[in-house]
């Protein structure tokens, strides 16, 4: 949940667009995994390779379409990538069919794991890790490599950031990439542990959407926090009151949204 | 000035032409495209009803379809209860769609822009989310099916039945017209002046001394009610009222339906609502990948006609 939606805050926070299809992007990334596991039987290869083609589509996108859309403000983009949400969707139907499909978790982290006196599946400690070190690379790569810096230039102030020599139209790309191979990522890593189908892009693009907005736009911290939440009050919603755990995530959003409208860590819009 | 009443007129034999065309189709069009025809009517009042908002109000909302299918629903659940009445229904629809909008509009106004959108769209799939799991009302994802259509006074003793798919086509054309003409008054009116001058400079406005959350907030309750009409014209027509009404695909549909046709005109929508449905269902007939095609054409829109159909138009 968190590395999709902080793929989808730094697309936004950097380039100012909401990028609706970023839902498919998650859902291309899980079918890439399954048909890499089919072929090749490795998990690891998935791992690495879903991520990277996901990249490269974004990129592509990104120089295709998305930039000459720029000066048309965000409904323009916002319709675009729903376009796209349609076209994945059927895409993947055509290919893969309607059935959900599942792959197993790797050897070696199939198992359970005895942790402080409970039980977890260790592929599920496996994804906490691989979204705990996300978040640190994020967290620490936003505020002290030499990307991050130029990537909050470029949210504070884009024609600034421009004029002092930073490569936009570049950085735009290679952001969008990003934010693409994140949620590339992100499918490949929750494949083994949800179903996969066509339509699993909506559910887990609303439910980004929620983390971001919930932890403030354009903020690695806000959607870790975000997403915690989220979790959290899915967790909690679906054990007490099941039938009405999404409307209480949402009224989680708008409770905070109301008091703050820029998101628990956003900046004032 | 004279350019302007040009135009108007322009537009005005447009009109003509076009409610014509339409109420003529019920004579030589076969069944399944009168039925696709409604639909479209349908479509295009809840296309319309997003456009005060869109066009008019800057208000992109993307929680449309929220107000649609509490229409919907709000429609079934009496015409289930054997309330019988064309009238009485629509207004329910309406009525029930503008008060559902008022604890959202009150809310997702206090934000502007995308926030806004995403507010909006969060709301929505809230409704969605009550219309899927509080099954005792709603039966859930199978929906409200077998939704009886109302007989009209008198009229049924002449032998007409909204059974009848002309008749129906009918009712929806009176009904689109009718809300074209009311969305067309009331853009016109001070009330909607305003509202595209808050659009354009809302600090100017509240300077001016405009109350604008107050205005901004009558136009999402306004628009959620004719989108209600909409949704009980739907129920109506389809005999049933499922989750897919709310769905989030419905308001993006929609917005796509405003944006091909062109925003802030009325009619652009109307065609744009035409087209998409057309597209939708024309090509689900003949094609299995229509949703490719349908976003590859949003697309295309998007990238090579900013201003919509009607943008199209006016540049001629």
């Amino acid at each position: 949940m968190f590395l999709l939606a902080a793929g989808l805050s730094i697309i936004f926070g950097v380039m100012d667009v909401l990028n609706l299809a970023h839902g498919s992007f998650y859902m291309v990334g899980a079918y890439i995994a399954y048909s890499v596991v089919v072929v090749t039987n490795s998990f690891w290869l998935a791992f690495l390779v879903a991520p990277l083609l996901l990249a490269l589509l974004g990129a592509a996108l990104e120089v295709v379409f998305f930039r000459r859309l720029y000066r048309h403000g965000h409904l323009a983009q916002v319709l675009l990538t729903f376009g796209f949400t349609l076209v994945f969707v059927d895409l993947v139907r055509a290919r893969f069919g309607p059935t959900t499909r599942s792959i197993p978790p790797p050897p070696g982290l199939d198992g359970a794991v005895q942790l402080v006196g409970a039980t977890f599946s260790a592929y599920s400690l496996f994804v906490l890790a691989v979204a705990i070190a996300v978040a640190v690379f994020l967290v620490l790569g936003w505020r002290f490599l030499r990307v991050g810096a130029v990537l909050r230039a470029g949210v504070e102030d884009k024609e600034m950031a421009g004029l002092l020599g930073i490569n936009l139209p570049r950085v735009f790309t290679l952001t969008f990439a990003f934010g693409a191979g994140l949620a590339g990522l992100a499918g490949v890593v929750a494949a083994p542990e949800f179903a996969i189908y066509p339509g699993m892009d909506a559910n887990v693009l609303i439910l980004a959407l929620v983390v971001v907005v919930l932890g403030g736009l354009g903020s690695i911290e806000g959607a870790i926090l975000g997403a915690l939440v989220i979790g959290l009050g899915y967790v909690v919603g679906t054990t007490f009151f099941p039938q009405f755990a999404i409307g209480l995530i949402f009224a989680l959003m708008a409770a905070v949204l109301v008091v703050r409208p820029s998101g628990l860590l956003g900046r004032r819009p | 000035m004279i350019r302007g009443r040009f135009a108007s007129a322009r537009n005005a034999g447009l009109l003509v032409v076009l409610v014509l065309g339409l109420a003529s189709i019920p004579l030589w069009a076969p069944r399944f495209w009168i039925y696709i025809a409604t639909q479209a009517l349908i479509f295009a009042v809840f296309a319309m009803s997003l456009d005060l908002l869109l066009g008019y109000a800057g208000l992109p909302s993307f929680g449309h379809a929220a107000f649609y299918g509490v229409g919907a629903y709000a429609c079934a659940l009496l015409a289930l209860r054997q309330v019988d009445g064309l009238l009485p229904l629509l207004l329910v629809g309406a009525a029930s769609a503008a008060l559902v909008a008022v604890p959202i509009g009150a809310l997702s106004l206090r934000t502007t822009g995308i926030y806004f959108l995403m507010l909006t769209l969060a709301f929505a799939q809230v409704l969605w989310g009550l219309a899927v799991n509080w099954t005792s009302l709603t039966r859930g994802t199978d929906g409200l099916i077998g939704i009886p259509r109302p007989t009209l006074f008198g009229l049924d003793a002449l032998g007409i039945s909204l059974y009848e798919r002309g008749a129906f086509f009918v009712l929806c054309l009176i009904v689109a017209i009718a809300t074209f003409a009311l969305l067309q008054v009331l853009a016109r009116s001070p009330f909607g002046r305003t509202l595209e001058g808050i659009r354009e400079n809302e600090t100017r406005m509240r300077a001016l001394g405009v109350p604008t959350f107050r205005f901004r907030f009558a136009a999402f309750v306004v628009a959620a009610a004719f989108a209600g009409v909409a949704g009980s014209l739907a129920a109506m027509s389809n005999g049933y009222a499922t989750p897919d009404f709310l769905y989030w695909t419905a308001s993006g549909l929609a917005l796509v339906a405003v944006v091909v046709g062109g925003a802030r005109s009325l009619i652009g929508p109307l065609l744009g609502a035409f087209l998409v449905l057309f597209a939708q269902l024309g090509l689900s007939t003949y094609v299995e990948r229509w949703e490719l095609i349908l976003g590859a054409l949003f697309i295309a829109f998007v990238l090579f006609v900013p201003g919509g159909l009607i943008g199209l138009v006016r540049r001629t």
